[in-house]
């Protein structure tokens, strides 16, 4: 089913009594629903409004992704959390929407400075699980005016509500970008490089460590700004070794994941605390890793059926499987008293249990 | 302002209810000598005053789970109270609840400057978890301006800002975990020192929802290297229009200042009279501060300057050195004592699209005018969240009310031309009864299914934030 506005939409999810997976490009969505018929929501696009000198976008949910980020580059403007494009990792076709991106939470390395897809997103419609159609949060960038349903509607995979229109604050694109590297770290040296530069005044803007490739450090904005900034991140990571300027197509790679892309087995992402990552990088038996937002996101790829989290034990954060089947739910499983919670929300947006079933528990 | 009846059945049994506090707390944490209890009747909303049944002022994260679950038990309802400095009424008691006091609970429980975060008991106030940490070279973010007295409790509740938000964001979007004590007195961890939290975004929501969820007793914030250094400029327009406009120009000129603070004429007169500034007679003004090293501050300063001349400034005041800056910002913050000086004052909060400031302007000084009163503006401009500032005196009959009429109106304003009730204070008692004009029953009900999850007794705050007509079967059943 592609239903072509929120009308029909609302209507479909009013009619529907059996289980329904929601699609937006297909290109990004993790984990197994129940089977179900799929509804997509690329009938629901275009632009409802750009004001680049309010820096606001409100789009439809179906959106493409590209079209997007083309509109907003003819601007000098951008998606300040880096999306990225999941196809290459997940094995996929098909055309991101921003309601995939919105309904999974999807942020790149940029993520470390300028906050998480959540962070932007200002303002949502939904329909939710009776056919009901919801709007919270609008199109302004300070709004307390009661609950906060655009942050829970963020990384809700879906399980929630159908998204029908999302509203971003959006940032200026910079003038000029530098990447450093620093080649030859193991990954204690290579976090502890990172936290020094994220933890210095120069508004890094990326910090991501490739093993055997280099640790990265990236930062944005005008020209003579960038210049001094470099320089000075230079003088910083001096400390830990050689370092040499590189240009940024690094950054598309990372975000991507693209050193893992065509290789077979299992993907994980760790949250974590920086410095406790290598520590656990070392217990995960990997084959290989990817350290992004300074540490704070670990990719692993581990042999097929791995049970990573037995593996890892307990500790500050959560691991996701993002590809693969192996070793329990791909979400991390919460704790008795938030599972109650997380399973009374999804009861009360959708009573007759239509959307992505099972997904997230 | 209309408040439920308070539960005669409750009333009745204070002695007990209070004999059951005291036996899960210890004895210096229970208030209930009215005496005493007055210093709780009211937040920084003042027009608006209850004694609350009791209040406790518990020390521990077990000590306020031993009050929720006497609480839940007895069915007693319960007020989250910071550090009491809600302009919004959010921890305003009422005659049948107990208020819980997190002020006692203001230890750092420990900084990381490596991993970036602080956590600390939440009855820490907002200026003091900064003070924590800038030895060591780091802020935290969100400054509201009464960062001074407002606890991070509080800030959580409110999902407070400040005049830093354009580049930094509001507390949600610098809160990564808290503890939580649900009304039942389960003790839950959302998130933590990492980011992003897992699951469905529960911090999201529990960050903005006005004490109706839980009491969050400790939180871990995302700490920030200082900048090295901030610089500010001060520019007059000869109309709000033309100061409205540069606002927007300097926007999409893609810079992206800390702060743009924007005032009106009766704002400027008012300051002047009351700090002497040396601020110019002019229609409107803008604060424009820029961070980085003093290179970096001097491009994004000859950038803003370029783009200002366009619009032609009648003034245009740069910084020389420290004492100049500090003369820059001297009226802006002085403005709310300076409006106290002219009588008492309401201070709204709604945000607009900036694009709408100038005819919002304009239209805030038509109704004020119909209204016979004083309105002055001094507002956080880059993100469009206005303070209009109603002036009153409370000792005529009549002029409370006029004045909450016309901020009434004021904000139905504001969301007409695609802003909210609220950018940063909270809806609390004040702005519940306008939630309507904002949302249709739909979205508000949406809203309410999250406090039905968390609280399905709805015993936490519950008169606040959603007018009554849309809560009444959930507070009775």
């Amino acid at each position: 089913m592609r239903p072509v506005d929120e009308a029909e939409l609302a209507e479909v999810v009013r009619g529907a009594n059996a289980p329904l997976v929601l699609r937006g490009g297909g290109t990004r969505g993790i984990g197994v629903p129940a089977a179900g018929e799929v509804l997509e929501t690329g009938g629901l696009s275009g632009v409802r409004l750009y004001e680049p000198g309010a820096l606001t976008l409100v789009v439809g949910a179906g959106t493409p992704l590209a079209e997007v980020e083309a509109l907003l580059a003819a601007e000098g403007q951008r998606l300040p959390f880096d999306p990225p494009d999941m196809r290459g990792l997940l094995g996929r076709d098909g055309v991101s929407t921003v309601g995939g991106v919105v309904a999974v939470n999807a942020s790149g390395p940029r993520r470390v400075q300028a906050g998480a897809c959540r962070d932007s997103l200002i303002g949502v419609r939904f329909v939710d699980g009776k056919g009901t159609v919801v709007r919270n949060g609008g199109r302004v960038m300070k709004n307390v005016t009661g609950i906060d349903l655009v942050k829970l509607m963020a990384g809700s995979h879906g399980t929630l509500g159908v998204l029908t229109e999302v509203a971003f604050k959006v940032l200026p694109a910079p003038e000029a970008v530098a990447t450093l590297c620093v080649e030859g770290l193991d990954d204690a040296r290579a976090v502890a490089a990172m936290a020094a530069a994220l933890g210095s005044p120069y508004d890094v803007t990326g910090a991501a460590h490739w093993p055997g490739r280099g640790t990265f450090v990236r930062v944005e904005g005008f020209a003579a700004s960038v210049r001094y900034r470099a320089a000075e991140l230079a003088r910083v990571l001096g400390r830990f070794g050689a370092v040499t300027e590189e240009d940024g197509n690094v950054w598309p790679a990372l975000r991507d994941v693209m050193p893992f892309h065509g290789a077979a087995g299992d993907v994980w992402r760790l949250s974590v605390k920086p410095s406790e990552a290598p520590a656990l990088v070392a217990k995960a038996g990997a084959e290989a890793v990817l350290y992004d937002w300074g540490g704070g996101l670990v990719w692993l790829r581990v042999a097929e059926g791995t049970d990573l989290r037995a593996r890892l034990g307990v500790f500050d954060g959560h691991a996701t499987r993002v590809r693969g089947q192996g070793g329990g739910p791909a979400f991390p499983p919460e704790p008795a008293a938030v599972a109650v919670i997380s399973a009374g929300l999804r009861a009360k947006f959708d009573p007759k249990g239509l959307f992505n079933q099972g997904l997230m528990g | 302002m209309e408040m439920p009846q308070p539960d005669p059945a409750i009333l009745a049994r204070r002695g007990r209810i209070l004999a059951r506090l005291a036996s899960v707390l210890p004895a210096d944490a229970v208030i209930s000598d009215p005496a005493e209890t007055r210093a709780y009747e009211c937040d920084a909303l003042t027009a608006y005053r209850c004694l609350p049944l009791a209040v406790v002022l518990p020390r521990t994260t077990d000590e306020v789970a031993a009050v929720m679950r006497a609480c839940h038990e007895e069915g007693v309802k319960v007020i989250p109270r910071g550090a009491g400095t809600s302009l919004a009424g959010g921890s305003l008691p009422t005659p049948d609840a107990v208020v819980i006091g997190v002020a006692r609970m203001n230890a750092v429980i420990e900084t990381d400057y490596a991993n970036r975060f602080i956590h600390v008991q939440t009855g820490r106030t907002n200026l003091s978890v900064t003070g924590a940490v800038e030895a060591e070279g780091f802020f935290y973010a969100p400054d509201p301006s009464s960062q001074l007295a407002c606890a991070i409790a509080g800030n959580i509740g409110m999902n407070s800002g400040g005049a830093h938000c354009l580049k930094y964001g509001v507390t949600t979007n610098n809160l990564l975990g808290v503890t939580i004590v649900t009304m039942t007195g389960e003790v839950l961890r959302i998130g933590g020192p990492y980011m992003d939290a897992g699951g469905l975004d529960l911090l999201g929501v529990i960050c903005g929802s006005e004490g109706q969820l839980g009491v969050v007793t400790e939180a871990w914030l995302r700490i920030l290297p200082k900048p090295e250094g901030a610089r500010p400029v001060l520019m007059g327009f000869a109309s709000n229009e033309v100061a409205g406009a540069c606002v927007a120009s300097i926007i999409k000129g893609g810079l992206l200042p800390v702060a743009i603070e924007f005032m009106d004429r009766p704002c400027i007169e008012a300051t002047e009279a009351f700090a002497k500034a040396g601020y110019p007679d002019c229609e409107a003004l803008l604060i424009v501060e820029v961070e980085g090293s003093p290179a970096e501050i001097d491009e994004q300063l000859a950038r803003i300057k370029e783009i200002a001349l366009r619009h032609e400034p009648v003034a245009y005041r740069e910084a020389a050195d420290e004492d100049q800056a500090k003369r820059i910002w001297l009226g802006r913050k002085s403005a709310f004592g300076a409006m106290g000086q002219m009588g008492d004052y309401i201070c709204l909060d709604g945000t607009i699209p900036v694009s709408e400031l100038a005819f919002v302007l304009r239209r805030i000084g038509e109704l004020t005018e119909s209204y016979g009163l004083r309105v002055a503006n001094v507002f956080h401009a880059g993100d469009g969240n206005m303070h209009p500032l109603i002036i009153f005196n409370a000792n005529q009959p009549g002029e409370l009310e006029k004045a909450e009429a016309l901020g009434a109106d004021i904000l139905k304003l504001c969301v007409e031309v695609g802003g909210c009730l609220t950018g940063e204070h909270g809806v609390g008692v004040e702005k519940r009864d306008l939630m309507s004009v904002q949302f249709s029953d739909e979205d508000m009900e949406a809203q309410l299914r999250v406090k039905d999850v968390f609280d399905p007794g709805w015993l936490l705050n519950p008169a606040k934030v959603f007018p009554l007509y849309v809560t009444a079967s959930r507070r009775a059943a």
